[in-house]
């Protein structure tokens, strides 16, 4: 049982009384409660039923410009007093910091649109089972080459959480998110791949069918058997739309405030610089009705917006927070913890239009490891897909690596494709890249 | 001393005001026909850290985290409930709902037993409370100041300092009955430099299950803030990497982190018990050259990864993985080896009391040869020297794995030459072993700050290897 709005709201409102009594100047708090199942089948037995229920508090208190946070999972009186308690003595010990403190009243929201994030699904776990058991018999039944699975997953989640602080700021908001995952394997000679499909939403009738989604994860798997490496070799390259979203979020990190005043960006300084070429565009709507991402206020309490980050291919806006605003001399953009339901819009051709336009290159369906450094840009990651030629894909690929720098994928961008139909809170569709260096044998 | 029994009753069991009675009655309910094991795991972490930035201590946060998971087994089947709120009312509803998954039927019987003496391998002292506030604050500062003085090209610096207190309780269906009390301490400095426009970053480490003494004593810590400027000033005179296959040289310790990706998670129980790994049904056939030896070993003393017992109550050991290069064993928690029929390795390991455990690494490391680190060097006419790495991943179904590189260097005619940039390398894990053609006498494990992320699970590990010679490699550098 997930705990209501208002009883959220009582203990937010205990934390800030407690943070006053203590002494402190300002003070913030979120308390959060969630509950949920979670079911897992595999080769059409169950394998997990998982119940969750899942709280907890974080509290952060103000000495002047000196501050202490503090969280917790027990939602107890005596455990609420001790946590503010501790964040108190943790302030003790800070630094005065000029730019440390809550945010500014007057960006507050002061009352915001009903996003329609909460849609509860009764769900039994015999129900839960079927659903996951359908999907995985799509996945299973796809191909004669799918010849084990690491299963399929359902899962349902309710939550709630209260954001509060000392300039009288109180909201909070119910959520649900549901997910249906299938993972399965392929076999053809010594070749065995796995791959897998997903689709998660805030309400259940807006998931994909299971089967659709099974199919889609066998489709996956059995089009990579056979994979070969390929020749070392210089070539343009697409990012299929389900691995592009790791770009956007690169480029996210970089003009993040927190990086531009460390310094640690290798798109340091860059405000109002040509980044992209002039068509591109990307920006966040964090008020899309049912988003995955969407938020009425930040975790500051401060009103969000549908903004533009690039706008014609030049940097717009800086991804800021109080924190790191204050430290840069600009105003908060709403992003205290993150940037919501971002998306880069496309110039028009479909996946398709773009192997015609690459003609001969790789397909990447697949990134592996961390190879992004984030101060300098440099790219290198391992990767799987599909070699083309003459616009259309001839086998697939694996064990070799993509190797870049980001300011030169971002100014060679050829083409962002119209396939922007993937699960998850960003939406992209594919990307055509000029020129990357493929390592292979 | 206390006892991590007497700090478990004091701190898991009496604010809840539960008695062993309670938890008898709660396993009682949790087991019963139609199950073939269950378990109840108390947990209590508490984690202090602190952060400095700018010059000044900007962060700092105390958490405390709660709770109690409980698990029933059936067959193939887990049922898996948790409650931050262990009153015996909670437990025994969310017991219940674990116990689901099997068919209803009466209740056991069972009687807790008293633990089996393990000997701790680590301090039951609480790390938080092990240095004065004000001395934790001037700790981070000095770091600070020593990277700055290091160099005047430095730019930025990041010192983070963090100790968990950690206390478990398991209790299983035959009345086992395990404790466990867990220090962990972590340190890092990390740098920006500049030169001539450029930007770089260096980063050091390290840590283990023992209090925040670890950093002061011998200057450690400080070494940790000259070793981030170091590699930092290395990196602004890096060149483009080649492309392509190479030759390349392993530094000792860290880059250990080759194994626990290559075929560390492809011999863990559960992908191997499914089927799904490229290492599954090979126990006995060569997998890696004769030179390889390569073990777990969760009971190294006060290591990041080591547990005196693991999260299911089984005293961890070392376990051999491969042996000359022959596949001898896997990883298991108590769950895959019962449906293995092999005997659990004290390898069950779980995040949270939210977390179902999974069979996990704990310290993962190679066996020393007879070469001279240098004699290796010296063998190789065109390749890259690779000494610290930033992180790596794998497909255990393909066994292709990466890891990517964070200091590296060429080697032209047996000598170490220009740095290079970051770039990652991709292999084959059952492939890339057989390729190991020297093996140094230099065995190292890494400084105490590996983290392995599995089906969204964090736990801490360690990994280590001797200086190591791979024929041949992919190297994902930009330079043809």
């Amino acid at each position: 049982m997930s705990l209501t709005i208002e009883q959220l709201e009582e203990r937010v409102a205990d934390l800030l009384a407690e943070a006053k009594r203590l002494g402190a100047d300002a003070a913030e708090a979120a308390v959060s409660s969630s509950a949920g199942l979670s079911v897992t089948v595999r080769l059409g037995e169950v394998e997990t039923i998982e119940h969750h229920r899942d709280r907890g508090l974080g509290v952060t208190v103000y000495f002047g410009r000196r501050k202490g946070s503090a969280n917790t999972t027990d939602l107890s009186p005596a455990a609420l007093k001790e946590t503010v308690a501790r964040a108190c003595a943790i302030a003790r010990n800070t630094s005065e910091d000029p730019c440390a403190g809550l945010a500014d009243p007057e960006l507050l929201a002061r009352d915001w649109p009903d996003l329609d994030l909460h849609h509860p699904w009764e769900l039994e776990p015999a129900d839960a089972i079927a659903l996951a058991q359908e999907c995985e018999a799509a996945a299973l039944d796809f191909d004669p080459r799918i010849t084990n699975s690491e299963g399929a997953n359902l899962a349902t989640d309710e939550g709630s959480f209260v954001y509060g602080n000392s300039h009288g700021f109180l909201g909070g908001y119910p959520t649900t998110r549901h997910s249906l995952s299938c993972v399965v394997m392929g076999r053809e000679g010594d070749s065995m791949q796995r791959d897998w499909w997903y689709d998660t939403k805030r309400a259940a009738e807006e998931l994909a069918p299971p089967p659709q989604i099974g199919r889609r994860a066998a489709e996956r798997a059995v089009a990579r058997l056979g994979a070969r490496k390929l020749g070392t070799r210089e070539a343009p390259v697409i990012f299929r739309a389900d691995v592009a979203p790791g770009l956007l979020r690169s480029l996210i990190g970089a003009i993040r405030g927190h990086a531009q005043y460390r310094q640690s960006s290798f798109l340091l300084d860059t405000l109002g610089e040509q980044l992209f070429p002039e068509w591109v565009r990307i920006h966040e709507d964090p008020l899309i009705p049912r988003g995955l991402a969407s938020a009425p206020f930040d975790n500051e309490g401060v009103a969000t917006r549908p903004q533009d980050f690039i706008h014609q291919g030049v940097l717009k806006s800086y991804v800021l927070d109080s924190y790191s605003a204050c430290k840069l001399g600009l105003r908060t953009t709403g992003n205290a913890g993150g940037v919501r339901n971002l998306a880069i819009e496309s110039n028009g051709p479909s996946l398709d239009e773009l192997l015609r336009r690459m003609d001969r290159g790789l397909l990447v369906t697949e990134l592996m490891g961390q190879g992004v450094n984030p101060v300098t840009g440099d790219y290198s990651r391992g990767a799987a897909g599909f070699w083309v030629e003459k616009g259309v894909v001839q086998y697939p690929v694996e064990e070799i690596t993509i190797a870049g720098n980001l300011r030169d994928i971002y100014r060679d961008l050829v083409a962002v494709g119209s396939d922007d139909e993937i699960p998850g809170s960003v939406r992209t569709g594919s990307w055509l890249v000029a020129r990357m260096t493929i390592a292979g044998n | 001393m206390e006892t991590s029994l007497q700090i478990a009753r004091q701190t898991l069991l009496e604010p809840a005001e539960l008695g062993e009675h309670h938890l008898r009655e709660t396993v009682e309910r949790l087991s019963g026909p139609g199950v073939d094991a269950a378990d109840l795991f108390f947990q209590l972490h508490r984690l202090e850290s602190w952060v400095l930035d700018d010059g000044i201590v900007k962060e700092g946060n105390f958490s405390l985290e709660r709770g109690v998971g409980l698990r029933a087994i059936s067959g193939e089947k887990s049922g898996f409930a948790y409650t931050e709120e262990p009153t015996l009312e909670n437990l025994l509803e969310a017991a219940a709902s674990a116990r689901a998954i099997a068919r209803a039927g009466q209740s056991g019987r069972i009687a807790v037993g008293s633990p089996g003496a393990v000997a701790p391998l680590y301090p039951v002292d609480d790390p938080i409370s092990s240095l004065p506030d004000e001395a934790k604050i001037e700790l981070l500062h000095c770091l600070d100041a020593a990277a700055r003085a290091a160099d005047p090209r430095v730019q930025q610096v990041t010192v983070s300092l963090a100790a968990v207190h950690e206390v478990i309780l398991v209790l299983d269906e035959q009345g086992r009955l395990a404790t466990d009390v867990r220090p962990l301490v972590r340190c890092n400095v990390q740098v920006i430099v500049e030169q001539k426009g450029r930007r770089e970053q260096g980063s050091a480490g390290g840590g283990g299950r023992t209090t925040l003494d670890l950093f002061v004593e011998e200057d450690r810590a400080l070494g940790y803030a000259r070793e981030a400027v170091r590699q930092a000033l290395v990196n602004l005179e890096a060149v483009e990497t080649p492309a392509g296959p190479m030759t390349v040289v392993l530094g000792p310790g860290w880059p250990g982190i080759l194994l626990h990706e290559a075929v560390g998670h492809g011999l863990e129980g559960d992908f191997n018990r499914k089927g799904l790994s490229a290492f599954s049904g090979r126990i006995g056939e060569r997998v890696a050259s004769p030179l390889c030896t390569v073990v777990d070993d969760g009971s190294l003393p006060g290591r990041r990864g080591s547990l005196t017992v693991d999260d299911e109550g089984t005293p961890t050991g070392e376990t051999v993985l491969i042996e000359k290069g022959v596949l001898r064993g896997y990883m298991q928690d108590r769950f895959n080896a019962r449906l293995m029929g092999v005997p659990p390795t004290g390898n069950g390991r779980r995040e949270s009391y939210a977390h179902l455990p999974l069979p996990r690494m704990t310290n993962t490391y190679m066996l020393g040869g007879d070469h001279d680190p240098r004699e290796i060097l010296r063998s190789v006419k065109k390749g890259l020297y690779a000494v610290n790495f930033a992180g790596g991943q794998v497909d255990i179904t393909s066994g292709k794995f990466v890891f990517s590189l964070s200091e590296a260097y060429l080697i032209e005619n047996g000598r170490v030459g220009a740095p290079v940039k970051g770039a990652t390398l991709i292999g084959n894990g059952p492939d890339v072993m057989t390729r190991v053609s020297l093996v140094g006498n230099d065995l190292a494990l890494d400084p105490g700050v590996g983290t392995c992320g599995k089906e969204g699970q964090s736990v801490p590990v360690g990994v280590g290897q001797p200086t190591v010679k791979v024929d041949e490699i992919t190297v994902g550098g930009t330079a043809l």
